[in-house]
């Protein structure tokens, strides 16, 4: 009741007017106050002490209170305050330890009432009692607080922060002999201004200096306080123990910190360095500004709202020598620019989806394929009624699991462990990893191994044995024609590498469950797309362990990512030979038509529309010599770890880049090798496979990483 | 195990050192090296340093629990235990926060990589021709696998270190002529561009080795046993030594004239301290009587900062600077000297308007996280550093005379605190301490035995290193300062 009467006098009959303005003022700003007519503010600094009329356009310079003809110290304001009870009387705190009174209603130019000369270093802040029209009360670099009675010539009471400097004092607004004072070393102490002998109370409140602190004006207990650890903390003072009920991080050292009035949550904060913003926040939701102002160019040294009972005025003073009054319907409200949506990768797979629950709940409806495999979970926020944002704050989590077979990264940490990367012979490594690969059913990768020897080591290394183990060799020299026509056939159909890309994540889009996720996912990020992509293919191997069912089962695989065209039966073994020629006139038919089939037909697929022409010509032209150097498939083997590594396979990328080691390298930019090196590096890592990240580390060619 | 390997290193790195450097002076010590496998080197000199009795230092072995505990942290960081550690070991509170930066510094996480911290220390040790420092940091740049050939001169460094080479230059002897036309010619370099966190490090490490170099002159710390000048392979009763002249004019010989006459009858310095007391006392109990005018304190200001550029001691010889160091830095003529011959004005810098604790901490934790909080502990505990006594008297408040030290050497920059009466430097700290101080902070490599002894003289040795620890601080903050003034300037 007493409340809103005190409002209905305060803005009854002539509400505030104004607008979002600035003025240039001379020099930079230490500190401002408002008169407590709200229509008068006073700015001071090291060189200016100013007082303006806020007319509703414009500032208007009413006074200046520097006065005199030589500079002096005792000018050099630190801090500024008005009386909230008298319109003539202010203070000043000075950098040479002076605490300054002005009278306005004195007649002549200067001033100045009184000074007082007690402390021995910078006063950092002065504060006048909210009700008593004579009470002063200063702090100092020198660690004292002094309480001054106007009407004698000395401090009335000394009381010793028994540490470093005093940083800011404050006045209970409701307890009439209570004050608050922040230290340098993360102090608060409670003081009864009655006893100066010790404090009522102290705790630690931030690591680092206390800069500010700030009363609730309306709520008795609380108490704000903002330090150079960047956080703003709100203190509930009514328990017997102060306890942190509210803190807000921010982005830099706060300087000074306002409750808004009005708005029981809201407080204003600037910060000491680098951030020049202006932030108001809603102590509830610690992450992100409720508003933002923007305006000025520097540090904001002083904030001040413009009237005790109207919320949407705020005035700030800046080191870029600008006063400026901000109107709250002005300001840039940050979460409108925030992602509302938010997703993630769990290292095994699991994804987590953030949104707002309305989205959820029309997007769950349009997926029908989301419950089979996975499982989703919904978390919802209780909602507290009071709350003023309850529409944003609302979302809802969903968590979509792995199913615990198919999640299993094991394929990935056993070919991490089980690989031959260095110290044999190449063609040894790759007969090695290939078979690794096959265990683990990855017939693909384990093909592409087998390529990979046939191509760099010399036919004449190779043993008819190790051929025989290795795969799908049915090279007949009948057919080197047809294989060419083939592969130009097949580029028209298959359009670009992207689209075999996001055809491919389309297959997978059940596992995701936003559409427009899938393709930024397999396109950006490689690491985590292995998860949702690779134990598809380990789940077509385990299940299907004969090879013939497996043959079966590929094209299938394989279709619905070129679904243009159908490749008739004959084809795969003719295509194989694109890359298989080398070795040599071998009949072995019966294995030609091996799963591994799809695992090179998708292979042919990336590779094929990028040189097609290219390959037309010289294939048919090779497929006669007797032996092709090396080089000439590197441009195809390079596509080819391209593929992996964008398919999200970066183990694959890296494994054989260390394998091939100068023969690739030169071919891909240093900056890619990089980034595979550090993605898989990073994987092996989250697996805890550190000796392997350190074989590969040290075997990795590139500069960055090793 | 470990302390054989580093050791073995250590060594090595130091022969190759030594050839790199291709003493002059030094030749005979070529046809040692082919001989080293049979020859043992005996240390030069006489304990860590040079102006402070060995037997006044604490001996390894000798050492408390907590002192026991730094020497080993110390040992585990840097692979040795160097003779800047235990002289600083006179106060292990100020030495462990000290060592704990330094180590940050060279070799945890940071923006710049390991033989680049190292090489920028060469640089900023090499500004003042301290060839302790540049011969403990050239081992570590090789050990961290740095490029020889950098060594040969600054033009051989990548462009990048190259354009740090002014930015140092002008941080080391005239700090205030940092503008932000600096930090922007740096940051914005095309491909040899800075970015601000890297430039940040650079900074820190920068002043930090600035302030080093201080110390090593100012407590005139002797060469390392492993490094040029810090042994040899003779016995030492031969006279002539093969010593680099590192010295600056400090060669052992001049010690012992020195000593015999610095001894000045201990009567006389028995009243310097009882006068100092006298004076500390006045100055509290007038000080609320007594106002200066506002006009008189800043003429105060003034006052000082202009006398300050003239206090130099008489000796001040040309010296020409050594040979090894110099090509580590380009320009060897510009110095302080030359500004405070030609009477230059150093525009005032107001503490109150830019200072340490509300701004300069927050940059640098910013752009070099961790790192404000270790250089603002070290700067706490320097100048909070005490122990109540002052000589042979206990229980003294020493706050008056540690903040008139302080505040002389911001002065000597430029710096002012608007809150402090200057009038008191004046009685607390007379000429020849002020000379001492002057010579440390502004041109170390000048210092001599003879300075060290001259001032103070009834004083402990310990309360000497405590002064050289307020010295090396206030000038790493001074430095920091002006650098980290510019980089906001420039960031806003």
């Amino acid at each position: 009741m007493e409340k809103m009467s005190r409002v209905t006098t305060a803005l009854g009959g002539s509400a505030l007017t104004g607008r979002t303005m600035h003025c240039h003022l001379d020099a930079p700003a230490n500190a401002i106050s408002v008169c407590r007519d709200a229509a008068q503010v006073v700015v001071a600094g090291r060189s200016i002490f100013k007082i303006y009329a806020i007319e509703d356009e414009q500032f208007v310079e009413k006074l200046n209170l520097r006065v005199g003809r030589k500079p002096s110290l005792n000018l050099s304001c630190a801090d500024v305050v008005w009386h909230q009870m008298d319109e003539n009387l202010l203070a000043t705190a000075a950098t040479n330890g002076v605490v300054v009174t002005w009278n306005l209603g004195r007649p002549s130019r200067n001033k100045q009432d009184q000074l007082f000369t007690e402390h021995k270093r910078t006063v950092n802040k002065v504060c006048f009692h909210p009700t008593e029209a004579h009470v002063l009360l200063s702090g100092s670099q020198d660690g004292f607080m002094k309480c001054f009675d106007l009407r004698r010539k000395d401090s009335v009471s000394t009381f010793s922060g028994q540490s470093e400097s005093v940083r800011d004092v404050q006045f209970s607004i409701r307890d009439y002999f209570t004050f608050a004072s922040t230290f340098e070393n993360g102090n608060v102490q409670l003081w009864d201004i009655r006893r100066p002998d010790r404090c009522e109370r102290m705790f630690t409140a931030h690591n680092g200096p206390v800069f500010c602190c700030d009363w609730h004006p309306e709520d008795r207990g609380w108490l704000a306080t903002g330090g150079r650890d960047k956080m703003v903390k709100v203190w509930d003072m009514t328990t017997h123990r102060a306890k942190e009920v509210h803190c807000v991080q921010t982005i830099a050292s706060v300087a000074r910190v306002k409750w808004r009035p009005e708005c029981r949550h809201h407080l204003a904060t600037c910060s000491m360095m680098v951030d020049h913003n202006i932030y108001v926040w809603d102590v509830r939701r610690p992450f992100v500004p409720a508003a933002m102002f923007e305006e000025h160019r520097d540090v904001t040294t002083g904030i001040a709202w413009r009237h005790p009972h109207d919320p949407s005025f705020l005035l700030s003073g800046s080191k870029d020598s600008t006063l400026c009054q901000h109107l709250f319907r002005d300001a840039s409200q940050p979460v409108e620019r925030a992602n509302p949506e938010g997703l993630c990768y769990g290292l095994f797979g699991d994804l987590a989806f953030a949104a707002k629950e309305s989205l959820v709940s029309a997007e769950s409806g349009r997926k029908p394929c989301a419950g089979d495999r996975r499982h989703p979970i919904f978390f919802k926020r209780k909602l507290d009624p009071a709350e003023p944002f309850v529409g944003l704050a609302s979302s809802a989590l969903s968590v979509f699991e792995m199913e615990p077979g198919s999640g299993s990264m094991s394929w990935f940490v056993d070919t991490a462990e089980r690989y031959a990367l260095a110290g044999r012979p190449l063609a040894e490594l790759c007969d090695h990893n290939a078979k690794v690969a096959r265990e683990l059913g990855r017939n693909q990768v384990a093909q592409t191994w087998t390529m990979l020897r046939i191509i760099y080591s010399s036919p004449g290394l190779a043993s008819a044995a190790s051929l025989n183990h290795s795969v799908g060799k049915g090279s007949s020299c009948g057919l080197p024609l047809m294989n060419s026509f083939n592969l130009k056939d097949m580029a028209p159909g298959l359009g670009s590498e992207t689209r075999l890309d996001r055809s491919k994540g389309d297959t997978r889009s059940d596992t995701v469950l936003l559409d427009s996720s899938t393709t930024l996912i397999t396109n950006e990020d490689n690491e985590e797309t292995e998860g949702s992509d690779v134990p598809a293919d380990y789940l077509l191997g385990d299940v299907e362990g004969e090879e013939d069912e497996l043959y079966l089962l590929d094209p299938e695989h394989a279709h619905p990512e070129e679904p243009e065209y159908v490749l008739p039966q004959e084809a795969f073994p003719l295509r194989h030979e694109i890359v298989d020629t080398p070795p040599g006139p071998e009949h072995l038919q019966d294995k030609a038509d091996s799963p591994h089939v799809s695992g090179s037909e998708a292979d042919a697929a990336s590779l094929a529309p990028v040189d097609s022409s290219f390959s037309l010509i010289s294939v048919s032209h090779a497929l006669y010599d007797t032996r092709l150097p090396p080089d000439f498939f590197s441009a195809l083997v390079c596509d080819m770890l391209r593929f992996y590594a964008e398919q999200g396979d970066v183990q694959m990328a890296v494994s054989v880049l260390i394998v091939l080691g100068e023969r690739v390298r030169k071919d891909i930019d240093e900056q890619t090798q990089e980034h595979w090196y550090t993605s898989y590096i990073d994987l092996l890592q989250r697996f805890c496979l550190w000796n392997v990240s350190n074989q590969v580390v040290k075997l990795s060619t590139s500069r960055a990483i090793s | 195990m470990r302390l054989a390997t580093t050791a073995n290193e250590a060594y090595t790195a130091s022969l190759a050192v030594s050839e790199l450097l291709g003493c002059k002076q030094c030749g005979g010590g070529r046809g040692q090296d082919e001989e080293l496998g049979i020859r043992i080197p005996r240390p030069l000199g006489h304990g860590p340093s040079r102006f402070i009795p060995e037997k006044e230092i604490l001996q390894v072995g000798s050492e408390d629990a907590q002192m026991h505990t730094l020497f080993a942290d110390s040992f585990a960081a840097l692979g040795r235990l160097d003779n800047i550690t235990l002289v600083m070991v006179f106060h292990p509170q100020y030495l462990e926060s000290f060592l704990k930066t330094q180590h940050y510094l060279l070799q945890m996480d940071g923006p710049l990589p390991l033989h680049y911290r190292h090489y920028i220390g060469i640089m900023a040790a090499a500004r003042h021709q301290c060839s302790y420092l540049v011969n403990l940091h050239v081992n570590d740049f090789l050990h961290v696998g740095g490029d020889p050939k950098w060594l040969n001169g600054l033009e051989n460094a990548p462009q990048k270190l190259q354009n740090l080479g002014e930015l140092n230059k002008v941080l080391a002897h005239r700090p205030w002529l940092i503008t932000k036309e600096h930090i922007e010619g740096l940051l914005k370099a095309e491909e040899h561009s800075w970015s601000l966190a890297e430039l940040v490090h650079a900074v820190v490490l920068l002043t930090h080795y600035h302030s080093l170099a201080s110390f090593t002159f100012g407590c005139g710390i002797s060469p390392e046993i492993h490094c040029d000048g810090g042994h040899t392979f003779r016995p030492p009763s031969v006279s002539n030594y093969c010593i680099c002249d590192i010295t600056n004019g400090n060669h052992s010989v001049d010690e012992m004239q020195v000593n015999s006459a610095g001894n000045v009858s201990v009567s006389d310095s028995f009243f310097e301290v009882e006068a100092l007391m006298e004076k500390m006392r006045q100055l509290q109990e007038c000080r609320d009587e007594e106002e200066a005018s506002q006009e008189e304190m800043a003429s105060r200001f003034e006052i000082e900062k202009r006398e300050s550029m003239f206090v130099f001691s008489s000796d001040d010889e040309e010296v020409t600077p050594a040979r090894d160091v110099s090509r580590h830095f380009e320009d060897t003529s510009y110095g302080y000297k030359d500004f405070s011959r030609h009477g230059m004005h150093v525009p005032t810098f107001r503490v109150q308007d830019y200072c340490w604790e509300d701004h300069g901490y927050s940059l640098v934790n910013r752009l070099y996280p961790d790192v404000g909080q270790l250089i603002d502990e070290k700067f706490h505990i320097a100048y909070n550093l005490t122990y109540n006594t002052m000589a042979m008297h206990k229980d003294v408040d020493t706050s008056m005379l540690r903040r008139a030290i302080w505040n002389y050497i911001h002065c000597m920059f430029g710096i002012r605190y608007d809150d402090y009466d200057y009038g008191e430097i004046n009685q607390l700290l007379d000429r020849s301490f002020k000379v001492y101080i002057k010579t440390v902070v502004c041109t170390p490599e000048k210092v001599t035995k003879r300075m060290y002894d001259s001032f103070w003289r009834q004083f402990k040795h310990s309360e000497k290193v405590h002064v050289n620890l307020l010295l090396i601080e206030a000038r790493m903050q001074a430095e920091l300062l002006y650098a980290l003034r510019a980089i906001t300037r420039y960031m806003t």
